[in-house]
């Protein structure tokens, strides 16, 4: 249904500046963070006392500086907004060069204020949450670290950087789900959190690799530059090897089964790392990559096809579960879905994804917050069951969470509204499959937030005997009022005098949608199919519901409730079989090597005793063998000199 | 200082030391003897840093810093020696590792044997050196087996467990490997006799031989075979793990970090110049041994029930990426593999010496005893963290500079295959996580529940391995800019070049 595409298409050509003024000072933007989580790490206890607080203020500073170098941005011409800084050369062996460079453009730019911002509001929050732990100085270590790495993969200009940043991210949030040591279970979510993003490395790898082989450079630049030349065939495995990379970071269908997990995690974690920023890094690396993209319409497939099934798998588990941060997780997975399948619309939309990417953080990370406050006041209850009409006693959080609420389900003028609209109008041009998950999606959405924030706020009170919810502390609240402020307006402000759009046109090329259906029967479309998925869920938990989930349900909750068998497919494929190897392995290397080995020293020792009868020990009778051996084959070597 | 005999006296150094550790009374105390071999490895780094700002980068590929004095005249053996940026790297590597070793083990040994330990690891130090600077044959042969002696002992004395089964298992396998190499020196030597008239071992007249394909087979059969059971791959592999598991883990250090390099070493030094026809024809049979390595490592750590033995498998893995970018014959494959070299050696020791801190403290290295070290030390169980990381190759660290480099330039010659030994990345992630996962999280273990933190001194002796590893991580090329003459020169000796880019290909 790719009809009547091309509209506009702004130039692409974003030709690439050395950074000179206050753009030499990029690295600084990495270099604060890096610095907080170095004395927080190194220091020890020594920095007990004050180290929360240079954690908190560090992001803060990164931000300002971020502010100050867009509005820098701002103030040059749309075409030189690309600025370079190479730092040192990293690797140089023969063809193979890679400088340590930083590349500050719309895109990356985008991301720095997101993460820093967000970042920061959530490291505020944070000195709330984490206020009684012991160890909260590691944390905020962690939580540096992870900034750094995250500005880090945004920032670098080329794809084997990124893959520091990548690895950075990955590095902080095993650190950070496994963070309570003494639980098992957060130990084995962090470890299956790493190992499952390892498989997506593998990915990002190959794709790393192929890219040196087929063009001999691996910075974007070089990449945008040569991709043309590139046959259909390496294009398209690179696309897809990238794909298997932002599958693992983005948790994406068939790499989505840590997200859930990782849960375990304190909640700050889960509202910057899990649904905010890191998890969103696969989409970057997608819209980074679309020189190669463009090119291949089978990678862009393939991008399509793996989103589709996100969005709808992750909506699906979300309507399952009764763990909040769960529920929550799982629609970060469908949410980011949205965002994958639009980035492989291409230029379509790339912004969109985009758009959607940053109006998402604002929402799902102030969610976070509100159930990190929920969870605060419910001594760390998680089981929805056990909440009901909070909204009584916890205004702030609840209104905050409305908010979000409203965003997510895209109500006008909310900022979903903006950015999931125009990611099912893409998705309709590109196919009519496409438009109608999307759309389904935006229903399933409706349904399971609707269920959610009903069975934590409204229906009836089913608190644990010893809960006694309040309010969360100023710390806490004030970062969720900033981020409700930002879902409410940011789709506006992104499409207002369409700034996002032109904004970000530079980098990633733009073209205008054109749906089979008009738009404004479309967004009817969407609110109808919204409004129904309210009204089932209003119907369903609005006033009683049940203390324990019910057990007689239908085979679709339950595989829901089962993450859709994803654990029971990995274990059945991947660990039973693993195990079986492994167990194989050291059967043959019992057997056959070490047999072998016991087998040539018999026959040694054997020999050393038709020679020497007496038993000494066994060195000399070995070393004599050998000096035996060593006489033999000296007079080989003369005899074969004949 | 110009003219002084640098890497004879690198040589002699340690090897006084150790003789002067020796002769010291144990009336004398341990404390004493012990800062006087400490003492000795310090100012072997310091002899050695001297000797690398002779070094001139870039400039050529020639041997550097060559003696050459006249030894067995008969048989034409010379004690020669010399570097290239590998030599020099591994130099570094020898001479930063043993003052680690040495501060990590302070409080390994009994009191009135410690003197002998020391001694022992100096002299060790020596001969591990004279085989990294000899750019003769013979010489070269004569230190690969002397090498044996000190880490006999080291291993048959001071380890633990089945010791003295373990090390004479490790010194059959090098006796068979030795004897082996012994015949085929002997050969070349016989061989250069009967070609050229002159019989000799020098390394490069004889790299010039040109010697027939069919006698370059047998040759590098012999050559590959010591030097694999040095490395060791698979299958030849299974010395290792039962020495590392009976030696302490400073001695285990010293095995795996240093002497088992030597292994990987002199295929580059000799293998490959000596026989270059027949190694690019044999390469595929490398390269698939490297493979199966790779696998065959990482698997069976995965099922290793000691820590120790599952740290010796990590490295049979790690040997095995070592070797596959030697045989891909690309600049990039052979950098990283050299590359690689020092770092395995860093990660080794990060991981080794930080769970032997561990194992130290419970009295014993099976994992099952050991569970919830986080709670109870902290410290300690950031340290294994981080070597456990390192052993992963996380992006950062040099472990990852090193492993790319190789499956890089693998993948440029072979994609395939490239591709494969890349999926070692995850199981490598899945042995070094659980490894930290069963011994540090969870609720503490009887055996870790009374134990105390890593003391000042043994965080002093990690932290150059650390601050190397993070360091090499983001700054990599210093080393590269050693090491890439000499990839390039065993490209040229190998007669192969790198594979132009894919686009490329169409318009020559």
């Amino acid at each position: 249904m790719s009809n009547l595409i091309t509209l506009e298409k702004i130039d692409a050509a974003l030709s690439s500046q050395v950074a000179t003024g206050a753009f030499s000072n990029i690295w600084l933007l990495i270099a604060l963070p890096l610095l907080g989580a170095l004395v927080l790490l190194l220091g020890g206890n020594r920095t007990n006392s004050f180290g929360p607080f240079l954690a908190v203020l560090l992001p803060i500073a990164s931000f300002g500086f971020a502010v100050y170098l867009w509005l820098e941005l701002l103030a040059l011409p749309s075409d030189a907004r690309s600025q370079n800084q190479v730092l040192f050369d990293w690797i140089n062996i023969g063809s193979f060069q890679v400088p340590f460079g930083l590349q500050l453009d719309p895109l990356s730019m985008s991301f720095v204020l997101l993460i820093t911002g967000v970042g920061s509001l959530i490291h505020i929050y944070s000195l709330g949450y984490m206020d009684h732990d012991p160890g909260k100085r590691r944390f905020f270590g962690y939580l540096n670290l992870f900034v750094a790495a995250m500005l880090l993969l945004v920032l670098a200009d080329n794809y084997l950087l990124l893959y520091v940043g990548w690895e950075g991210v990955g590095l902080a949030s095993y650190l950070l789900i496994g963070y309570y040591q003494h639980k098992p279970s957060a130990a084995t979510a962090a470890k299956k959190a790493f190992v499952v993003n390892r498989v997506g490395d593998v990915g990002l790898s190959i794709a790393i690799m192929l890219m040196f082989f087929a063009f001999h450079t691996v910075t974007f630049a070089g990449i945008s530059e040569k991709a043309e030349q590139g046959s259909a065939t390496i294009l398209f495995l690179i696309g897809v090897f990238l794909l298997i990379g932002a599958a693992g970071k983005s948790a994406q269908v068939p790499l989505q089964s840590w997200l859930l997990d990782a849960m375990e995690g304190p909640t700050p974690v889960s509202a910057l790392i899990h649904a905010a920023t890191m998890v969103t890094a696969g989409v970057y690396l997608i819209v980074r990559s679309n020189a190669i993209y463009d090119l291949s319409a089978g990678a862009q497939n393939a991008v399509i096809v793996v989103g589709i099934i996100t969005l709808l798998a992750g909506a699906i588990i979300g309507m399952a579960k009764d763990d909040i941060k769960k529920a929550l997780a799982a629609s970060t997975m469908s949410q980011i879905g949205y965002m994958v399948l639009a980035a492989g619309l291409g230029p379509i939309g790339y912004v969109y994804a985009i758009m959607h990417l940053l109006t998402h953080g604002f929402f799902k990370a102030g969610m976070f917050l509100g159930a990190g406050s929920v969870m605060h006041a419910m001594n760390d209850e998680v089981d929805m069951r056990k909440y009901g009409a909070l909204r009584k006693v916890m205004l702030v959080t609840f209104a905050t969470f409305f908010v979000g609420y409203l965003a997510i389900l895209g109500v006008p003028p909310f900022a979903g509204f903006y950015s999931k609209d125009l990611i099912i109008e893409a998705a309709f041009d590109r196919s009519l499959i496409a438009g109608i998950a999307t759309l389904l999606g935006a229903g399933i959405t409706a349904f399971y937030m609707s269920r959610l924030v009903l069975m934590t706020f409204f229906s009836n009170k089913r608190w644990e005997d010893d809960a006694h919810p309040h309010e969360s502390p100023l710390s806490m609240t004030a970062p969720m009022v900033i981020l409700a402020v930002g879902s409410v307006a940011s789709g506006f402000l992104f499409t207002f005098n369409d700034s996002l759009k032109k904004w970000l046109a530079p980098v990633t090329g733009y073209q205008t949608p054109e749906p089979p259906i008009a738009i404004p029967i479309l967004i009817a479309m969407t609110l109808t199919t919204v409004a129904i998925g309210v009204g089932i869920a209003i119907a369903l938990y609005r006033k009683e519901v049940a203390r324990v989930a019910p057990i007689n349900v239908s085979i679709f909750t339950k595989a829901a409730r089962r993450d859709l068998y994803g654990d029971a497919i990995n274990e059945n494929v991947f660990m039973r079989p693993g195990q079986q190897v492994v167990s194989a392995t050291k059967n043959i290397d019992n057997s056959v090597v070490e047999g072998f080995v016991r087998f040539v020293s018999r026959l040694i020792l054997g020999m050393s005793n038709v020679v020497r009868t007496s038993q000494t020990g066994y060195t000399r009778n070995y070393a004599l063998a050998m000096l035996l051996g060593v006489a033999l084959m000296l007079v080989l070597a003369a005899i074969v000199r004949l | 200082m110009n003219n002084l005999p640098y890497l004879s006296l690198l040589i002699l150094l340690p090897l006084l030391g150790s003789l002067v550790v020796f002769a010291l009374p144990a009336a004398l105390g341990a404390v004493r003897v012990k800062t006087v071999g400490m003492f000795v490895s310090i100012a072997v780094f310091v002899l050695f840093v001297f000797a690398a700002l002779q070094f001139e980068t870039g400039t050529s590929d020639e041997f550097q810093l060559v003696e050459s004095y006249s030894w067995i005249t008969t048989f034409g053996v010379n004690w020669a020696v010399g570097i290239d940026g590998l030599g020099l790297v591994m130099l570094g590597l020898v001479s930063i590792l043993v003052p680690v070793v040495m501060l990590a083990a302070w409080q390994d040994v009994a009191e009135d044997a410690v003197g002998k330990f020391f001694g022992l690891v100096l002299l060790l130090q020596s001969v591990v050196i004279a085989v990294f600077v000899a750019t003769d044959l013979f010489m070269f042969y004569i230190f690969f087996e002397l090498m044996l002696i000190p880490m006999y002992f080291l291993i048959g004395r001071y380890g633990n467990g089945d010791r003295r089964k373990a090390a004479v298992k490790f010194l059959i396998f090098s006796l068979l490997g030795g004897l082996i190499l012994l015949a085929g020196v002997i050969t070349v030597w016989v061989q250069s006799l009967r070609l050229t008239g002159v019989g000799t071992f020098d390394l490069q007249f004889l790299s010039t031989l040109g010697l027939d394909l069919q006698s370059q087979r047998w040759l590098f059969v012999a050559f590959f075979i010591a030097f694999a059971i040095k490395a060791p791959l698979v299958p030849v592999h299974s010395w290792l793990p039962d020495a590392a598991q009976s030696a302490t883990p400073a001695v285990a250090v010293l095995l795996i970090g240093i002497l088992d390099k030597v292994g990987t070493y002199a295929m580059l030094r000799f293998l490959l110049p000596l026989f270059p026809d027949a190694s690019v024809e044999l390469a595929p049979v490398a390269l698939t041994l490297a493979t199966l390595s790779i696998f065959y490592g990482a698997v069976m750590a995965i099922g290793s029930k000691d820590i120790k033995r599952l740290m010796a498998y990590i490295s049979i893995s790690h040997f095995g990426f070592i070797v596959l970018g030697i045989f891909a014959f690309t600049t990039q494959g052979i950098s990283g593999a050299m590359f690689y070299m020092f770092s395995h050696g860093l990660s080794t020791a990060a991981l080794f010496l930080a769970a032997g801190y561990l194992i130290q403290r419970t009295g014993s290295s099976e994992i099952s005893m050991h569970a919830g070290a986080f709670q109870v030390t902290p410290l300690l169980a950031g340290l294994v963290l981080f070597g456990a990381l390192s052993s992963v190759a996380l992006p950062g660290l040099a472990s990852f500079i090193a492993e790319f480099t190789v499956l890089l330039g693998t993948f440029a010659r072979y994609p395939l295959l490239a591709g494969i030994a890349t999926l070692g990345i995850v199981v490598a992630a899945v042995y070094a996580l659980w490894l930290y996962q069963r011994t540090m999280t969870g609720h503490p273990s009887d055996a870790v529940s009374k134990i105390k933190d890593v003391t000042g001194r043994e965080v002093v002796a990690l932290s150059p391995i650390i601050a190397l590893t993070i360091a090499l991580g983001f700054v990599p090329q210093p080393a590269f800019d050693l090491l890439n003459p000499t990839s390039e020169k065993v490209m040229q000796q190998v007669s192969q070049v790198d594979p132009e880019a894919l686009i490329e290909e169409g318009n020559e």
